[in-house]
């Protein structure tokens, strides 16, 4: 495999794999019935007040 | 109360075990490295790690005694986290102390110097001061913060039985290894990875350890998701295991000697070595912080942060994209310029998630922005955010080669990293620990706001003296640098650019003095704190925003 084969692969399968993650994070990010998770999520950390001071 | 109690007698304490076999096993190795050792450095380290050893098995013994042995099931774990805030306050001044030394000896060179007697050189101290405000403050700080945020935000206490402690103690044998190690010349010559292999090793165990609570913390989890700052702490402790590892490769010269040969060579060890070392920017100083800031800037202001959507492609971002910008440190050497143009590619691409980040911590505060009058806890948050913005806005420019041409081997690039530290890395840490001791020590509040005040001033001044006096000196050291004279000839000798330097380093020193006695006034701050007091002039009102006119 020459250097121009092997450059071009790596820079194609490259910009493939990092558009297709970003593509799935998106996804899941913005997927419809996830909003509810997320949104409840933001919230764990000022929902500890009582339990923080059991002790 | 728990039936858990019961489970946990019938378990075989694999964490004491576990601690008691690594104390054995070191202990042995350490009886034969105080007689065979090939050089002093690795007598002493034997010595210290046979009196770790002994003490972590007097520990173990003396606490079996009373009921620290015993599975604790109170519903957190705090002691450790206690013990990092302290360590961390006391490894800052500690660290940032000897910064001020180096300082002034770059300014006046004969300060501490001594002819027959190696211990305070430039050289030596360099690491040291490097290695404590990196590894031992903003590592205990990090340590500490995700200890704390796991169980909060998973609802569960820290796994392991007293394996935490292991690790926190574990980490500071490490740091008086390493610490010792500079001061006698003992190197590996890797900036950033200066402690040689049985060091590297230690720090392995530790970090495994360290892997398996955090690990088995979200294991035991009570919530179904993961908290997004848990997710940069666990990126943070993976990233760096495998950055310590293979950049630490290496083949020691014997079981008893502190020199070893380097499985990488030439431009391979170059490229491996700043792989590591802007990774340890990345993930150590950027991801792991950030965890605090997803944290503790909501805690802080009791709002959710901006967007909890940004978080997660914030992060994932942020991980895949950092890990491939070390090689912008190898500008114009012997790695393939292609290679180099990757590395500056996606440091520029890097600007992306870093100012999502920023945004998504400063936007937290909208709709509160007036906590910024009456709250300098929270004033030393946003600044950390001001100048996080800053310092990733500056790197990816410093990153482009032709920029770079100029700025790369001068003081800019102190500059650089420096408003990265104690901009960023310092103030989020410092803001973190006020939070945190009146939370863990159970007080109403801290001993004195106005000291914080004072404390976010002087190290905010400290910074700009600090900064703009390295980029007087870095850019005007590039320019003498490549200035030619009509014949071609070089204008300026090496020596008049150093002459050149004298006063921005006075200044720097200054800087970096004001900001170490900032973390002074934090110290005796904290300290008040935990022992109880509130500064006479400031009663407990003082703390109610309603009392302060508004707008």
């Amino acid at each position: 495999m020459s250097y121009e084969q092997l450059s071009a692969f790596a820079q194609t399968s490259g910009m493939i794999y990092f558009m297709a993650i970003f593509a799935a994070v998106c996804l899941y990010v913005f997927w419809p019935s996830n909003r509810a998770k997320f949104d409840k999520a933001a919230r764990m950390p000022l929902e500890n007040e009582d339990i923080d001071h059991v002790r | 109360m728990e039936p858990t109690q019961l489970k946990s007698k019938a378990m075989p304490r694999f964490d004491i075990i576990f601690t008691g076999g690594v104390a054995f096993l070191v202990a042995l190795w350490a009886v034969f490295a105080t007689s065979h050792a090939d050089d002093l450095g690795m007598v002493v380290h034997g010595w210290i790690f046979l009196g770790a050893a002994i003490l972590a098995v007097l520990g173990l013994v003396f606490t079996a005694q009373g009921t620290a042995l015993k599975n604790d099931q109170a519903i957190y774990s705090d002691g450790v986290v206690r013990f990092g805030v302290i360590a961390s306050t006391f490894w800052g001044i500690v660290g940032m102390l000897v910064g001020v030394v180096i300082a002034s000896q770059l300014a006046f060179p004969e300060l501490l110097y001594f002819k027959d007697f190696g211990f305070l050189n430039f050289g030596r101290l360099r690491p040291l001061h490097t290695s404590a405000v990196i590894f031992a403050f903003g590592g205990n700080v990090l340590l500490a913060t995700s200890f704390y945020v796991v169980q909060r935000t998973c609802r569960a206490r820290l796994f392991g039985g007293m394996l935490p402690w292991f690790v926190f103690w574990g980490y500071q044998l490490f740091i008086v290894l390493a610490a010792t190690g500079y001061l006698l010349g003992v190197t590996s010559g890797q900036e950033y990875a200066e402690p040689t292999w049985h060091v590297d090793l230690w720090l392995t165990v530790v970090w495994v350890a360290y892997l398996l609570v955090f690990l088995g913390t979200l294991w035991k989890r009570k919530e179904p998701h993961i908290y997004v700052a848990n997710w940069f702490y666990l990126a943070f402790i993976v990233t760096i295991a495998m950055l310590h590892v293979v950049n630490n490769l290496a083949v020691p010269t014997s079981a008893f000697a502190t020199s070893s040969y380097p499985l990488f060579g030439g431009v391979q060890n170059a490229l491996t070595q700043w792989w590591y070392g802007h990774n340890a920017v990345g993930f150590f100083l950027t991801a792991g912080f950030l965890a605090i800031m997803y944290y503790f800037i909501p805690k802080q202001v009791n709002r959710p942060v901006y967007s909890y959507q940004l978080s997660i492609v914030h992060f994932w971002a942020l991980i895949f994209i950092y890990i491939w910008a070390g090689p912008h440190h190898l500008h114009y050497t012997a790695l393939p310029q292609w290679a180099q143009t990757l590395g500056m590619t996606f440091s520029i691409i890097l600007w992306m998630p870093s100012w999502g980040g920023m945004i998504n911590g400063l936007m937290t505060l909208s709709g509160a922005w007036d906590k910024l009058r009456t709250d300098p806890v929270l004033r030393m948050f946003v600044a950390s955010l001001a100048f996080y913005g800053m310092s990733t806005f500056e790197g990816p420019v410093m990153s482009v080669r032709a920029v770079n041409s100029l700025s790369h081997y001068t003081d800019w690039t102190i500059g650089h990293v420096h408003s990265g530290a104690l901009g960023w890395v310092g103030m989020v840490s410092f803001g973190a620990l006020y939070a945190l001791t009146p939370w863990l020590w159970k007080r109403e509040r801290l001993y004195s706001l106005k000291l914080v005040e004072m404390h976010f001033w002087l190290s905010t001044i400290g910074i700009l003296f600090y900064i703009s006096s390295m980029w007087v000196s870095g850019i005007q050291q590039g320019l003498m640098w490549r200035s030619y004279n009509e014949f071609g000839f070089l204008t300026y000798s090496f020596v008049e650019t150093v002459k050149a330097m004298h006063l921005p380093y006075i200044v720097r020193a200054i800087g970096g003095l004001l900001y170490l006695i900032g973390t002074c006034i934090m110290a005796y701050n904290l300290w008040q704190t935990i022992k109880g007091a509130v500064a006479k002039k400031e009663p407990l009102s003082f703390a109610n925003p309603n009392l302060v006119p508004a707008e």
